[in-house]
């Protein structure tokens, strides 16, 4: 097998952003429109406040002098922009009451359909993940840790989703309170509003600096987390032996070396996490009193201000100036509080586009390729000897192709397998198969002996083209097997291995899903020629037994009887097992292969196994090594040749 | 629960003056958060008032801007101070719980004897020992951090509003069960919502990991469609509940902003009309600028004190929405807490006893008239009145079919389950007696679900004996038969151990399990089914390195294999948890029905033998 790679831990890949961004605006264009135009509403209505009560102290003001009453009499107010309006407090308040009504029916507006876009996103992009995860060649499954893909599934959508429901628009949110409160310090007073930049820029490298380290300790947290997980399964897993060998103690000394480490990347995580809001907040502070002082400066010494409305001195206008300063400060801190909270994103935002970045290496991961143009069919037998196609299940097979003239070729499936010459090798450098030649006509019995690692699970891997020979030829009753349909060449195929993986449901979904279509009555036939059918009516619910978590509620041997129930539902014309009665003891195993032999005959059936007495009755028998077939033979011809075969049988060699 | 909480809060130990200070450092902070404001009114207040540069020092109302600036400096710079610290302590403190919580659990797991590892599944500890623990580090930190310092502002807030704004603060306090009552509301129906759907969530991603670990059957059967299809329908299905969930979430922001909204609308409402009813609008001849100066004084309410009032209002009406945050992931926790404390208050059942035996004499085993059962409340006995005396160095195999007893007959040897009835006694004395390491190191067993532990070949053969020098594991290795196995590998000892010993086969592994409990040199060595996965030829082998050896070592051998027992001083035949016989080969190929059964189905098919 290839080297298995382990999850990469790391920051995002560029352009994960944009490409994410792109994917969401393409799927969902009207509603993040909408969702934007509601959310600038929102904002607006939140600042409206600040506004309207300086409008509303203004207008108070404005109307001692003249005696008029503030909530009946209309007149001139001056704004703080340096414009004056005819106004009064009860026009004020229904103006800011509109304007509040319509923020909040913005503001559940935008958080709704964020909401939903960002669960409609998250579905969309699972299914795609999943989807073309599941056309992925078996070599990407060999080639990738189980557990890192899965953490795809689980934590790094989990981190998209944090990005895009939370960060998104927070970040939108402050980004455009900071822009519209920029302008409104710029109108104010570009002085003082030079000396909120410098402190944004001040805020900046904050952000840079600690957010960043905050950044790095989390992926480092991420990356102990998962060594102390898997410290944690493995110890769980094997806590009988640890009992059993009183090596408690020791096991707890190991543990706690990699949890002290992980209370170092985690503290340090959190430290430099959490130091960012007091840090940041107390920036905004000294800007506040920084600019109050300089605002001070410019109305004592009659310095010119100059503002978006022009140079102008305001010595002497105290009123004016009062108003200024007043709305300067609010802004000035309703700015930093706005930088403040965007910096808390920091931290979403890296994980979110590293989480990203792991998914859609996947989903670019190039899928199988199939050229294959000949199709299997079930074909119905007449009593003259022909035959024709049919759409129900029958145990007769067909190959068909179409010419390019159109017409049709039925070729009749007999089981005939012919590897001529194969090369193999999994990662292009060393051959793990090296000129195979086997040749299984139909009904025979061909079996594969040979330590660990010779070659005998690849050679079942390349005939159902899991993975691609890199030289030679498989034909399929004459067909070379690339020009098959993949989906067509392992229907005819069925496949028993070693590790039996089962499905949550019930035993008898578990059987079906040999064949989709078969009765009741065939899975539970299937089961019998299995010698299933007693376990399963022994279990609490019989047939209807649900399976959980890989069945893990059945034993080893019990799963091996399913996962041959299955294979015998399907009635494949030509059938694979790869170990496939290891963990049956010797007497079930008999009565198993009763059972298939029956369900075989006339049909071919390659059998790689461990124990020489499941192959003892096969036609053929490779043995295996290094890649090469070094013996083949019947069982008596390869006795009788007395080399390796006859050594592993009498039991002076031995297999591994 | 309140029990469950205070048993997970004592894994704090080191930590807890970080605990401690931490709300302090918060108090400290939401103070002056709250009275900033108030100062920084003073400040704009005097900064309006300014006419020359003398006027920073000294003014005629109150303290001067200078001085002002002074206080709010320091103000800032002790709100930094707390700030940082208090972030600091609180994560220190809150993965040190954690850290601590883990190690617990850890310490706490090894203690456990068999019958309560039996009782929870190992993926539920898994989920303990990550998942609960995380949470409960995220519910502690909030609640040093936010707990104290939410209340406080809520609590401070208000009194700033009733100081700066009198009656004005009876806006506020009728907001607050406004804006709790919706909450409540929205949070009770979403974490309905919620809860259900994420054991849903869960089951989806388990059908993953299905598909992910099934790949080869998936697609030997060309079932990539249908589990496509499957797992659409459920995602979909699951996305529905989802959205269902969040449109209640959906409504917590509105209703903020509505109840934000609504008493600034009142606030300057009313405010304006306070002012204007109750005050006077007075002026003052400024001389420096030569204007008039004026303001409305002497009224229920200033216009200074109304920008304040926003100010707080808003204050309030955040750390409302942060309670009711801590609360939905307070209750979140609870789940996580009670699943901790489960773990740590379960009882190891088997515990060394007073005054233990340390010293194994040799290796007799004998079993007096014993019952066992897994559960007391099981109705039938697993083992029923089971006699067996074995004498030191005796060979000894045991057969049956599955669940016959086999395993738990060898189990009660080592005292890794107790005895119902009567009693097992290792070298003349009850095993209850002796000190449980003692017990085992002298028993070794090497269980039928072998493990390897990742590290090295050395670091595994050095958990029989710590000490172990590289002779003595070669030799161990070598009556194993696992010689040719370490020294097929260019690092030899050092060799690599993957997870589970992933990189060794069946047959490898079980040698190398062989050789690591036989590194203790043990008066008993039990082998249950250890050779299954090894051919016959080195099954013997082993079988006559223990022989030679380690004579006097007493071997109990559990095998389906006849070949592997044959030359045994007894052979014990177990049949629905009783001893059917007892004798050698010859002697129960002659009488026992079920021997010679067994022997004929596996020397019919030959092959093994």
């Amino acid at each position: 097998m290839p080297p298995v790679r382990i999850r990469e831990r790391g920051r995002a890949k560029k352009g994960t952003m944009k490409r994410l961004l792109k994917q969401l605006f393409k799927l969902y264009p009207g509603q993040l429109i909408l969702s934007l135009i509601c959310l600038i509403f929102n904002v607006f209505g939140n600042l409206s406040s600040s506004i309207f009560v300086s409008l509303a102290t203004n207008t108070l003001t404005a109307a001692g002098p003249i005696h008029a009453n503030p909530f009946t009499d209309t007149f001139p107010v001056s704004t703080t922009f340096g414009f004056t309006v005819n106004t009064n407090v009860t026009t004020l308040l229904i103006i800011l009451g509109s304007i509040y009504i319509v923020g909040i029916f913005a503001s559940w507006t935008w958080n709704r359909t964020m909401a939903i876009v960002t669960q409609k996103f998250m579905n969309e992009f699972r299914k795609a993940m999943f989807n073309h995860m599941q056309d992925l060649p078996i070599k990407y499954f060999d080639t990738h840790a189980h557990g890192a893909i899965m953490s795809m599934y689980t934590n790094d959508i989990d981190t998209i989703r944090q990005f895009i429901s939370q960060a998104l628009p927070s970040l939108i949110q402050t980004g455009l309170v900071s822009i519209f409160v920029f302008f409104i310090m710029l109108y104010t007073s570009v002085w003082m509003t030079l000396v909120v930049v410098i402190g944004f820029f001040f805020m900046l490298g904050v952000v840079k600096g600690v957010g960043g380290k905050a950044s790095t300790y989390f992926i480092k947290q991420q990356s102990t987390l998962a060594q102390v997980e898997g410290a944690i399964e493995e110890s769980i897993n094997g806590l009988k032996v640890i009992k059993v060998f009183s090596h408690e103690e020791k096991s707890e000394e190991e543990f706690n070396v990699l949890n002290e480490e992980l209370y170092h990347n985690a503290s340090q995580a959190n430290i430099h996490g959490n130091i960012m809001m007091p840090v940041m907040g107390n920036i905004g502070n000294f800007l506040y009193i920084l600019c109050g002082v300089m605002g001070a400066f410019i109305y004592i010494f009659g310095w010119r201000n100059l503002s978006f409305s022009g140079f102008e001195v305001i010595k002497g206008d105290a009123p004016r100036f009062a108003g200024m300063i007043a709305l300067f400060l609010m802004m000035s801190r309703m700015f930093a509080n706005n930088v403040n909270q965007f910096s808390q994103q920091v931290i979403f935002i890296v994980q979110g586009m590293a989480g990203a970045s792991r998914c859609l290496d996947l989903i670019d991961e190039e899928k199988e390729k199939d050229e294959g143009y000949v199709y299997l069919c079930n074909i119905i037998y007449h009593e003259d000897g022909t035959f024709e196609e049919t759409s129900e299940h029958t145990r007769d097979y067909a190959w068909k192709y179409r010419h390019k003239d159109g017409t049709l070729e039925y070729r009749e499936l007999k089981g005939d397998i012919l590897l001529d010459n194969v090369d193999f090798s999994y990662d292009g450098k060393k051959l793990v198969l090296q000129g195979v030649n086997i040749y299984a006509h139909p009904g025979q019995k061909i079996a594969f002996v040979g330590a660990t690692g010779a070659g005998k699970t690849t050679i079942t891997n390349l005939i159902n083209r899991f993975y691609d020979l890199a030289d030679g030829k498989i034909r399929y009753d004459g067909i070379n097997i690339n020009k098959i349909k993949k989906a067509d060449l392992r229907k005819s195929l069925g496949i028993v291995l070693q590790d039996t993986n089962l499905f949550t449901g019930t035993v008898m979904d578990n059987i079906r899903y040999g064949r989709l279509e078969a009765t009741d009555e065939e899975c539970i036939e299937a089961a019998k020629i299995a010698n299933a059918h007693d376990f399963i009516e022994r279990l609490p619910e019989g047939y209807n037994t649900m399976l959980n978590g890989d069945g893990s509620n059945l034993s080893q041997g019990q799963r091996q009887l399913l996962a041959i129930a299955r294979a015998a539902v399907a009635d494949a014309p030509v059938m694979i097992l790869d170990e496939a009665t290891s963990s049956i003891d010797t007497r079930t195993e008999k009565l198993v292969q009763q059972g298939t032999d029956k369900l075989m005959e006339g049909r071919t059936v390659f059998v790689i196994a461990h124990r020489l007495s499941t192959v003892q009755n096969s036609n053929a028998i490779m043995v295996l090594d290094h890649g090469h077939i070094i013996e083949r033979g019947t069982h008596t011809d390869l006795i009788n040749q007395k080399g390796v075969y006859y050594k592993l049988y009498t039991g002076a060699f031995e297999l591994e | 629960m309140l029990k469950n909480i205070k048993l997970i809060l004592q894994s704090v130990r080191q930590y807890k003056k970080y605990a401690i200070i931490t709300p302090l450092f918060m108090v400290g902070e939401a103070g002056l958060e709250c009275a900033m404001p108030f100062i920084m009114g003073m400040f704009v207040d005097g900064i309006k008032l300014l006419n020359t540069p003398n006027d920073f020092f000294s003014s005629s109302s109150g303290i001067p801007v200078f001085y002002l600036a002074l206080i709010l400096l320091t103000m800032a710079i002790f709100s930094l101070v707390f700030g940082i610290l208090g972030g600091k302590y609180a994560s220190i403190a809150s993965v040190g719980l954690a850290t601590n919580l883990r190690s617990d659990l850890y310490k706490k797991l090894t203690s456990f004897s068999f019958e309560n590892i039996d009782k929870f599944s190992s993926s539920s500890l898994v989920t303990r020992m990550t998942t609960d623990i995380n949470n409960v580090q995220m519910a502690f930190q909030m609640m040093i951090r936010i707990v104290v310092r939410a209340p406080l502002m809520l609590i401070f807030s208000a009194i700033m509003t009733f100081v700066g704004g009198g009656v004005m603060g009876f806006i506020f306090i009728a907001m607050i069960p406004i804006v709790t009552f919706g909450m409540i509301l929205i949070v009770k129906h979403a974490m309905g919502v919620f809860m259900k759907v994420f054991k849903r969530y869960d089951r989806l991603n388990e059908s993953v990991q299905e598909n992910v670990s099934g790949i080869r059957v998936v697609k030997s059967y060309v079932r990539e469609d249908y589990e496509k299809h499957k797992f659409n329908t459920a995602s979909n299905n699951i996305t529905k509940e989802f959205i269902k969930g969040e449109k209640i979430v959906a409504l917590g922001n509105p209703l903020l902003n509505t109840s934000i909204h609504l008493s600034n609308i009142l606030i300057i409402g009313i405010g304006t009309c306070l002012i204007y009813t109750t005050g006077v609008w007075t002026e003052k001849y400024d001389e420096a600028t030569g204007t008039y100066v004026g303001d409305w004084i002497g009224g229920a309410l200033t216009l200074g004190q109304l920008s304040a009032l926003i100010t707080y209002g808003i204050q309030i009406l955040m750390s409302l929405m942060m309670i009711s945050m801590i609360m939905v992931m307070l209750t979140l926790s609870l789940e996580a807490i009670k699943r901790i404390s489960e773990v740590l208050m379960e009882k190891p059942t088997i515990r060394n006893p007073k005054d233990p035996v340390m010293e194994v004499k040799n290796g007799d085993v004998t079993f007096k008239n014993v019952n066992f059962k897994y559960k007391k409340d099981a109705e039938k006995n697993t083992l029923s009145n089971i006699n067996l005396n074995i004498k030191s160095g005796q060979f000894v195999g045991i057969l049956g079919s599955t669940g016959s007893g086999k395993t738990s007959v060898v189990n009660l040897i080592s005292r890794l389950y107790d005895v119902n009835e009567g009693e097992v006694l290792v070298g003349d004395v009850n095993v209850k007696d002796y000190d449980i390491e003692t017990l085992r190191t002298n028993v070794a067993v090497v269980l039928q679900k072998n493990v390897l532990f990742s590290g090295t070949i050395e670091s595994n053969l050095k958990w029989g004996n710590l000490n172990a020098t590289e002779e003595e594991m070669m030799k161990a290795c070598k009556i194993a038969q696992a010689e040719e196995i370490v020294n097929a590998k260019p690092e030899g000892l050092k060799s690599r151990v993957e997870q589970g010993g992933a990189n060794f086969s069946g047959g490898q592994k079980q040698r190398l399990c062989i050789a690591r409990a036989i590194m203790s040199q043990p008066k008993i060595l039990i082998l249950d089914d250890s050779t299954s996965a090894v051919d016959t030829k080195t099954d013997r082998l082993i079988r006559k390195g223990l022989k030679e050896e380690l004579p006097n070592m007493t071997k109990i051998v559990i095998a389906q294999r006849i070949s592997s027992i044959e030359d045994a001083d007894q052979i014990v035949i177990l049949d629905n948890g009783v001893i059917n016989d007892i004798g050698t080969h010859d002697e129960l190929l002659k009488r026992n029905h079920i021997y010679q059964e067994i022997y004929q189905t596996q020397n019919r098919v030959g092959g093994d033998k």
